[in-house]
């Protein structure tokens, strides 16, 4: 699992001047390849598809054909339909967790960056015994333990993200906390929470959604990981990483199974990275010093 | 110096007690009853009860902490109740071979994105810049199983050159042992170059308009001696910096390519652990992973305290 700390190691130069402003072709191509998965994932019940679930004996491990455009896997069902249905999958835990880490981890790191003092060495420490557990790690094991659902895993994903979130937000906080505006709605005599919410909130708003993005395209690529190693959601509910890890038995026979999942998340990862970037890009002060 | 030090490792201790602490938590408060996983199908209730009052499983959880960290303290982690092993022999059995994966990995992973780095540098903006930043960030979407994946189809399926599972202990036949870690290693390094290539590429450019890289210049030093002699070294410092969060995610990686390549290390006895619930080596195992990290972590950042300077005397 590439940790989200990745994600925020300042790499000023990597990110060209001239891409500040202007989006080019790749962030639109992104977000209409973002657009099409969503809508496929959403309309999926609705869409005129084979069932992700019922078998066809006859079927099995079928090339592609006007019946099943994506061919059968092994046990003979539909890929198109598994595909798009474990799109539903990926969307649901990669949209959900990193809303975890955005409230929780984005309030502590408001308050702690705010308040400082004892509350932010506490909040600061126990984000650091998170941190101490490779990710990967903690979410096998407590998902090993609180059996497979979407929602554990949704859980477990969401709360592993905090320390992330949480340095983002105390982060921008500390800057903006010394700024002009803040300082005279201080002495207008403004209350903490007014400050807070009204002007700290929307300021530190644009680079935790930037991050929510990049955060979306890890939890994405954790839970193929998990349900790769047929941890993750339980069969037969298709998932992208448990296509994968089913096509990996066939790789000598029928490649495709494993590597069109494989596509179809790389592709959304890829998206969701592009469009975080770009809005990084778009909000990171220190590009201003360009 | 020593006072930084003193002052990182006391708090390291409370990091270190709390680990611990979540670990047992984690262990001791998922449901799942150790006694009845011990006893499988021969539970009854009174055999679940006896057995529970043998392992203590009926004191407060508090107190069974305290009891297991008293023992963590004296170099007992305890006893699989499947093999019979203790969790020390476990892991002193299976760490050379993820080592030995991450050193190779880290070693590819250099391997490409140093150079590279270097290239991009020597003509930042221009089409082999532009070319390869774009591919680093796009590798950088390529989750591991699917690299891994990608790798065994190539050259254990298609070209059939190397094994795609396996492994025979370095000792008996060295030749063999470094065939089953070339794809696992590559699988590894193709997630960690383009990070590598990315930080010390930056800070190379920045490197590169000092003005002592214009001296250089202009006494008539050639451009590799000036690349490699003057800037490499002083452009390598962030690099030693998100060694530590790589340390991280290499964890992560290893424990994903053993169990993909069936490499007998600390990942793959993680997973088997989790697999057969076994208790015990679960938590043994994740303790001393993650006080291992909080100690390679704090490692690293003496290491960095000793190249700036800043970071010391708390300027940063």
């Amino acid at each position: 699992m590439a940790t989200l700390e990745l994600a925020i190691s300042d790499d000023v130069a990597a990110a060209p001047a001239r891409r500040r402003r202007s989006l080019g072709p790749l962030f639109w191509a992104a977000i209409g390849w973002i657009a099409l998965v969503l809508a496929v994932a959403i309309l999926a019940p609705v869409l005129p598809l084979p069932s992700p679930i019922d078998m066809d004996m006859l079927e099995r491990r079928a090339p592609f054909s006007v019946e099943h455009w994506l061919g059968t896997h092994g046990p003979g069902r539909d890929e198109l339909a598994r595909a798009i249905f474990g799109a539903r999958i990926s969307l649901i835990v990669g949209l959900c967790a990193p809303v975890i880490g955005l409230t929780i981890g984005g309030a502590l790191g408001l308050l702690a960056g705010y308040f400082r003092g004892r509350f932010e060495a506490l909040v600061v420490g126990s984000m650091d015994v998170l941190l101490a557990f490779p990710p990967l790690i903690l979410a096998l094991a407590v998902t090993a333990y609180l059996g497979q659902s979407i929602l554990y895993l949704t859980l477990i994903i969401g709360v592993l993200g905090i320390p992330a979130f949480m340095r983002v937000a105390r982060a921008s906080t500390l800057t903006l906390a010394r700024r002009e505006f803040v300082i005279a709605a201080e002495a207008l005599g403004a209350t903490h929470l007014r400050i807070l919410l009204r002007e700290l909130l929307p300021n530190v708003m644009l680079p935790l959604i930037a991050f929510f993005l990049l955060g979306v395209a890890v939890t994405i690529v954790a839970e193929g990981v998990l349900s790769f190693l047929g941890l993750g959601v339980p069969p037969p509910i298709p998932s992208w990483g448990s296509m994968i890890g089913e096509g990996r038995e066939s790789l000598d026979v029928a490649p495709r199974l494993a590597f069109m999942p494989a596509i179809a998340m790389f592709l959304t990862v890829l998206s969701f990275n592009l469009i975080g970037d770009s809005l990084r890009a778009l909000t990171d002060p220190r590009q201003g010093a360009l | 110096m020593l006072g930084f030090v003193a002052r990182r490792l006391l708090y390291l201790l409370p990091v270190l007690l709390a680990v611990s602490l979540l670990t047992f938590l984690i262990a001791s408060l998922l449901p799942g009853d150790l006694a009845y996983v011990i006893l499988g199908d021969q539970a009854t209730p009174e055999k679940v009860e006896a057995l529970r009052h043998d392992m203590g499983l009926d004191q407060p959880v508090w107190w069974r902490y305290l009891g297991w960290l008293g023992h963590v303290v004296q170099g007992d982690f305890g006893r699989s109740f499947r093999t019979g092993q203790t969790v020390l022999q476990a892991v002193a059995e299976r760490l050379p071979v993820s080592f030995e994966l991450m050193i190779f990995a880290e070693l590819i992973g250099l391997a490409i994105g140093v150079p590279l780095a270097i290239a991009c540098a020597a003509r930042s903006g221009g089409a082999f810049d532009r070319f390869m930043t774009g591919t680093a960030f796009a590798m950088l979407s390529v989750p591991t199983f699917l690299s891994a994946i990608l790798l065994i189809y190539l050259f254990a399926v298609e070209l059939r050159w190397l094994p795609a599972t396996g492994y025979v202990p370095f000792a008996e036949d060295p030749a063999g042992n470094l065939r089953f870690f070339v794809l696992p290693a590559m699988t590894l390094a193709l997630a960690e170059w383009p990070g590598i290539m990315r930080v010390l590429r930056s800070d190379m450019i920045a490197t590169l308009q000092e003005d002592y890289i214009a001296l250089a210049k202009a006494k008539g030093l050639t451009p590799s001696r000036i690349l490699f002699v003057h800037a490499l070294k002083p452009s390598s410092l962030t690099l030693v910096t998100i060694t530590g969060i790589n340390i991280g995610r290499l964890i992560g990686g290893t424990l994903i390519v053993e169990t993909i390549f069936a490499l007998p290390g600390i990942g793959r006895l993680l997973v088997g652990a989790i697999y057969t619930r076994d208790l015990i080596i679960l938590q043994g195992v994740v303790l001393l992973v993650a006080a291992g990290f909080v100690v390679m972590n704090f490692v690293v950042d003496m290491l960095y305290a000793v190249l700036d300077p800043r970071i010391r005397h708390g300027h940063a």
